[in-house]
């Protein structure tokens, strides 16, 4: 056979196969969380799947660090995924703006979110929203409840409480009180700061008045969080200026510290390597204050518009905004919860109790991130910095104040009012 | 003049020099020309715009930018500062024992003192985090065992002495290279002439001042600037050990890592390649300008023997 005739055999082969499986559509999913992988592949796609026959989902993450780079590229050359993983906010935003995702808002299933959930994948002004929002992390503190038990200690309910309780298993000196460092900073912003913080500035209302410039951040609401950090240092272990978050993670589970000022995200990570019981409390209110916690949006999935799939991406979209994958999702990550209004019932306890707060406590999402997160200096990251400064007593919480209003002032205009 | 006269193209010539230029071309100078034209050009709505030096007036002129680098530069002089007054001396002081013709294990030393030099930054960075580890760390309890235990300090998360620390660790890494190149350049010192220096009643300690020291200053210059070279270009330590935030308080931001921040972005803030090439631009200019004062005004000054 003369190697032409092969080239022949070759293409007709391709043409027919591609012929044969036109019938069945496939729709690939772009994503940072390679972690997931195998969650995805036995738990959820099979679910999808088995209800609509004829859509085939393949589940192609890239690791985190490369996912926005990879994924622009991947855009520009036409050759991403049907259906695109979403970062919270600008990451996402910019990729709308520039035609890479496509409008959602006439949806239905959109309806079963809140507009907090909403907030992270809509544009500034909540007229477009182009991702079906997947799950967010609460922020709180998990603790050892062998521990507490042992020196006779309960679950604080307001800040007085709560400082009581560290001086008191400071005292008895077999703990060390709060499992955390400033060695990597992000930790004194996302679990000290947006944690603690939104009791005084009041979540969502505090938020917005700032977005709308009728609040500044040397306002006591915003500095008032600072002088609480202030107070967190004397609480850390020796040596917590260089203790970084693994360091903080290992202290905690090797049951050498009390309380963990966590992320949601903790808790697969914990169970498998805690062997004493945890247990969780919400940021304790102010003395007769009401209860805030940061849920923050993290993990949305949307729509490439130039998909030729349209029709069965849809399908998908529709079912990622069910209860059904709500509780499927939920469950197969425990402490990431579905933003979705459904209710949902989760097997861990831990996760369980910490979703069990968003009844009786208002949410709101990381302060800086929406917006504020976007000039230079950045004021997302600039948090970090001032944050640890405050724990490490090389900054006071009025400096921090200042030190964030003149870099927000530098950038940033209000809308006129 | 016939043709046979005139001189034969030497065709060899070009032939060998073409790998080394070739590859030279493509690795070195066009990037070099790239971070240039990128460096004058800034993005709006997508789209490269020539700006013309817009991007170092704003390095320059804008506090946020400028703030930075300053520091950023400032640490910088100080890691120098730090092997130039720690590193090279104690580099040539071993030098100077290897060279002793007594001294026994000669071969082990060396070799243990060079190692560190051939580990990775990442296996570097990550051991010394560990050893200073106020937790787990093996320093606290060697303190400990000797009484001193008040003197430790969390050294890796203090602003004041986060960067010195850091430079010390690298200090430990390279201090292998000006003792390699000092021993070669001891040895190639002629017996002869210390013996005649003997008989002028030179030995010991005086031996080294008057006779070696200054035969060896050609390759204390080399160091030098191979010292200033790779210090202006630091990055993967203070990366490894204190991440792309440079942490505590950006206390040990150098050049390297105000860049990496910039051009690639972090976290949330977008990377800005225009400005990312810019601050690369300015850490080549100040090492080319270190560079030039050290070849025009030291080095055609400094004395060479030849033996």
């Amino acid at each position: 056979m003369r190697p032409r005739n092969i080239v022949g055999i070759m293409l007709a082969a391709t043409v027919l196969g591609g012929a044969a499986a036109a019938q069945e559509v496939t729709l690939t999913i772009e994503s940072w969380r390679n972690d997931d992988l195998t969650i995805w592949q036995d738990k959820i796609i099979p679910a999808f799947e088995a209800k609509n026959p004829g859509i085939k989902v393949v589940f192609a993450p890239t690791a985190p660090a490369q996912y926005n780079s990879a994924l622009n590229a991947k855009l520009e050359a036409g050759t991403a995924g049907d259906l695109i993983t979403c970062r919270p906010f600008d990451g996402s935003l910019q990729m709308f703006e520039k035609g890479y995702l496509a409008d959602l808002s006439d949806m239905e299933v959109l309806d079963n979110f809140g507009p907090v959930a909403k907030s992270g994948w809509s544009t500034d002004d909540g007229s477009a929203t182009y991702c079906i929002p997947m799950a967010s992390v609460i922020h709180g503190f998990i603790y050892n409840k062998d521990a507490f038990a042992e020196l006779g200690l309960e679950e604080p309910k307001t800040t007085d409480e709560f400082y009581a309780l560290l001086d008191k298993i400071k005292e008895d000196g077999t703990y060390i009180p709060l499992a955390m460092g400033t060695a990597d900073e992000w930790e004194a912003a996302t679990m000290g700061y947006a944690n603690i913080g939104s009791k005084y500035w009041k979540g969502e209302e505090g938020r917005k008045a700032l977005i709308a410039g009728k609040s500044k951040l040397t306002d006591p609401e915003w500095v008032e969080p600072y002088r609480e950090l202030a107070r967190w240092g004397q609480y850390m272990g020796d040596g917590f200026e260089a203790q970084s978050y693994p360091d903080s993670q290992n202290l905690f589970t090797l049951g050498r510290a009390a309380i963990y000022p966590a992320g949601s995200w903790e808790i697969s990570g914990f169970n498998a390597q805690a062997d004493f019981e945890m247990g969780a409390f919400p940021p304790p209110v102010l003395p007769g204050g009401e209860c805030y916690i940061s849920d923050h949006v993290d993990i949305a999935m949307g729509l490439n518009p130039a998909s030729p799939n349209q029709e069965a991406a849809r399908t998908f979209l529709s079912w990622v905004g069910s209860a059904e994958f709500a509780n499927l999702y939920s469950n197969a990550l425990p402490g990431f919860f579905s933003l979705s209004n459904n209710p949902v019932t989760l097997e861990d306890p831990l996760a369980q109790e910490m979703m069990s707060w968003r009844e009786s406590c208002s949410s709101t999402i990381r302060p800086f991130a929406q917006i504020l997160g976007r000039g230079t200096p950045n004021l997302h990251t600039e948090y970090w910095v001032t944050s640890a400064n405050v724990i490490r007593g090389t900054m006071t919480p009025e400096e921090a104040g200042q030190y964030m209003q003149d870099a927000l002032d530098s950038w940033y205009t209000p809308p006129a009012q | 003049m016939s043709a046979e006269q005139r001189p034969r193209r030497r065709w060899h010539i070009a032939v060998f020099l073409a790998p080394a230029v070739l590859v030279y071309t493509a690795l070195m100078i066009l990037p070099l020309f790239g971070t240039l034209k990128l460096s004058l050009y800034e993005a709006v709505d997508n789209r490269q715009v020539f700006v013309g030096f817009d991007n170092f007036a704003t390095l320059f002129g804008d506090p946020n930018w400028s703030e930075s680098f300053w520091r950023a530069l400032k640490n910088n002089t100080w890691f120098f500062f730090i092997h130039m007054a720690v590193q090279n001396p104690i580099g040539i002081a071993i030098a100077a024992m290897l060279s002793v013709p007594a001294l026994r294990f000669k071969a082990f030393y060396r070799t243990a003192i060079f190692i560190p030099t051939i580990l990775s930054f990442v296996i570097v960075g990550f051991a010394w985090k560990l050893i200073l580890s106020p937790l787990w760390g093996i320093a606290p309890g060697l303190l400990d065992m000797v009484g001193l235990r008040h003197l430790f300090q969390p050294w890796l998360g203090k602003e004041e002495y986060a960067l010195t620390t850091i430079a010390l660790i690298s200090v430990w890494q390279f201090v292998g290279i000006p003792m390699m190149l000092i021993y070669a350049a001891l040895l190639s010192i002629p017996d002869e002439i210390l013996e005649a220096g003997e008989i002028d009643g030179i030995t010991g300690m005086a031996a080294f001042w008057k006779i070696k020291l200054p035969l060896i200053l050609p390759s204390i210059g080399i160091i030098s600037i191979l010292t200033f070279v790779g210090n202006f270009n630091a990055f993967d330590l203070v990366y490894t050990i204190e991440g792309a935030m440079a942490a505590p308080n950006f206390s040990t931001e150098v050049m390297g890592t105000f860049l990496f921040r910039t051009f690639f972005g972090h976290q949330t803030q977008p990377g800005d390649p225009n400005m990312g090439a810019t601050i690369a631009m300015m850490m080549f200019l100040i090492i080319l300008a270190g560079v030039t004062i050290y070849l025009f005004f030291i080095q055609t000054r400094m004395r060479r023997y030849q033996f």
